[in-house]
């Protein structure tokens, strides 16, 4: 139920409304609960909203970490 | 970066699985429960249990909204669609789940309700503005991730002052199901249910924030650390809690930065604060009724509030008899130990909510899980 998937908002249709592009897929979604959101986020879309904008230094942070841990088994 | 393969890299999560190995304490076991039924899929989807070392066991918890949706809710549903003409709408999830008499809402809908399947409430409201002479009802189920979509909606057709909307609430909430579970005699009082700590939420967190966890790191000692849903983020999260209990830390972390801070999303807060508030009482699944554990709608939207406007009452309907999902919801039990998983419930013909929704632990063990079970003869 909280099934929700990171997308990229391609177009601000008006402050409420944006375009997602999802592996290719665009859909329609509101993003009245993330009144910040712009054009190139990351946002994650969850019954048809945005509920959050994604961090991409977070993410790579996350990511690196993992990496790191990788080095120090080898 | 498109925030999902990156997250689910096999390398990586073998040598997640080896720092695992090296840093549990063989002298002991780990118990952990994952309250969401997004991690309990991952776990089983991904077959991250396999890469556990033996002595971490993980624990379903009662995160997963349609599980712990008690079948009164449903019949009330199925009343207004079938006996008050109203045009039902909910999320697909609900559809299946078993209600009175042998029904569902899939059952109710061949039986002639008109019962319709919505991705978003605000298609819901859009079925309202298009059918002006019908009531139209969504019933509203979820956690605090989907609570803020209900709350928008509920505001929208109050400023737009349409007639034939409203909502049933149904919306439960995550600390005080922990609390419940912290408190209950299980744990508490016979330590029958060995608990070491939580693989904390990842989506209801954006919105509610790390902080609200903090009590049950200070007050129960029991560490917590938010998880993405993705497999290897729900690996590096069980390594950060063997780490707090090696350690002998309670504290809350969060491994989900990419997503989650302290505060949660303040406008969803807002919106849903505007629209909702407690209720006193709410019926769950499994873990009976729970004070203050669930949301109803304010007065003064109380036009769009389906159970003022059709003065509706809520009845509590005992479970089948042999349906162990009450146990499993508190983790007391597993999917395996109920005499029904996999005989007569199934995901096609499920007796029990813990069967219908892919996040249920029934339903994630019987598609991924239940050839595990059986021995690998080689000949």
């Amino acid at each position: 139920m909280c099934l929700a998937l990171p997308a990229l908002i391609v177009e601000l249709l008006d402050a409420e409304t944006a375009i997602v592009d999802l592996g290719g897929v665009r859909k329609q979604i509101s993003i009245a609960l993330v009144p910040e959101a712009q054009v190139d986020d990351y946002v994650i879309v969850h019954v048809g909203h945005a509920i959050g904008i994604l961090d991409e230094a977070e993410a790579q942070a996350t990511l690196a970490l993992f990496a790191e841990l990788a080095r120090s088994e080898a | 970066m498109k925030y999902v393969d990156e997250f689910r890299d096999g390398t990586l999560a073998r040598n997640l699985a080896a720092s695992l190995q090296a840093e549990v304490d063989p002298a002991r076991h780990y118990s952990f429960m994952e309250f969401c039924g997004g991690h309990t899929h991952a776990l089983a989807r991904y077959g991250v249990v396999d890469l556990l070392p033996g002595n971490v066991r993980m624990i379903h918890g009662p995160g997963c909204p349609v599980c712990v949706l008690p079948i009164g809710r449903i019949d009330m549903g199925i009343q207004l669609a079938l006996e008050r003409g109203a045009m039902l709408c909910t999320y697909g999830d609900v559809m299946r789940v078993p209600a009175s008499d042998g029904l569902s809402l899939l059952r109710a809908k061949a039986r002639g309700g008109d019962i319709r399947m919505v991705y978003s409430p605000a298609d819901a409201l859009q079925l309202a503005r298009n059918h002006p002479g019908r009531e139209v009802v969504f019933l509203a189920i979820g956690f605090e991730t989907t609570t803020p979509p209900s709350a928008l909606v509920i505001r929208q057709a109050a400023r737009e002052g349409i007639k034939n909307f409203s909502v049933l609430c149904c919306h439960v909430l995550t600390p005080s199901a922990i609390t419940h579970i912290l408190q209950s005699p299980e744990v508490a009082q016979y330590g029958t249910l060995a608990l070491d700590g939580f693989v904390g939420p990842a989506h209801v967190s954006i919105v509610i924030g790390s902080a609200v966890y903090e009590p049950f790191a200070s007050t129960y000692r029991k560490p917590v650390v938010i998880s993405g849903f993705e497999p290897l983020d729900v690996m590096q999260s069980i390594l950060m809690l063997v780490r707090q209990v090696n350690q002998g830390r309670a504290e809350v972390e969060n491994q989900f930065t990419r997503a989650v801070n302290r505060a949660g999303n303040r406008a969803a807060q807002a919106v849903t604060t505007e629209v909702f508030e407690l209720r006193d009482s709410f019926e769950w699944r499994g873990l009976g009724e729970v004070p203050f554990s669930a949301l109803k709608i304010r007065p003064e939207f109380a036009p769009f509030d389906a159970e003022c406007r059709f003065e509706l009452i809520y009845q509590a309907v005992p479970d089948h008899q042999q349906c162990e999902c009450g146990a499993i919801l508190r983790g007391v039990k597993r999917p395996t130990e109920c005499k029904l998983f996999g005989t007569v419930c199934t995901p096609e013909n499920p007796m029990g909510s813990c069967m219908v929704s892919s996040e249920g632990s029934c339903a994630a063990h019987y598609t991924y899980g239940r050839f595990r079970d059986i021995p690998v003869l080689t000949t």
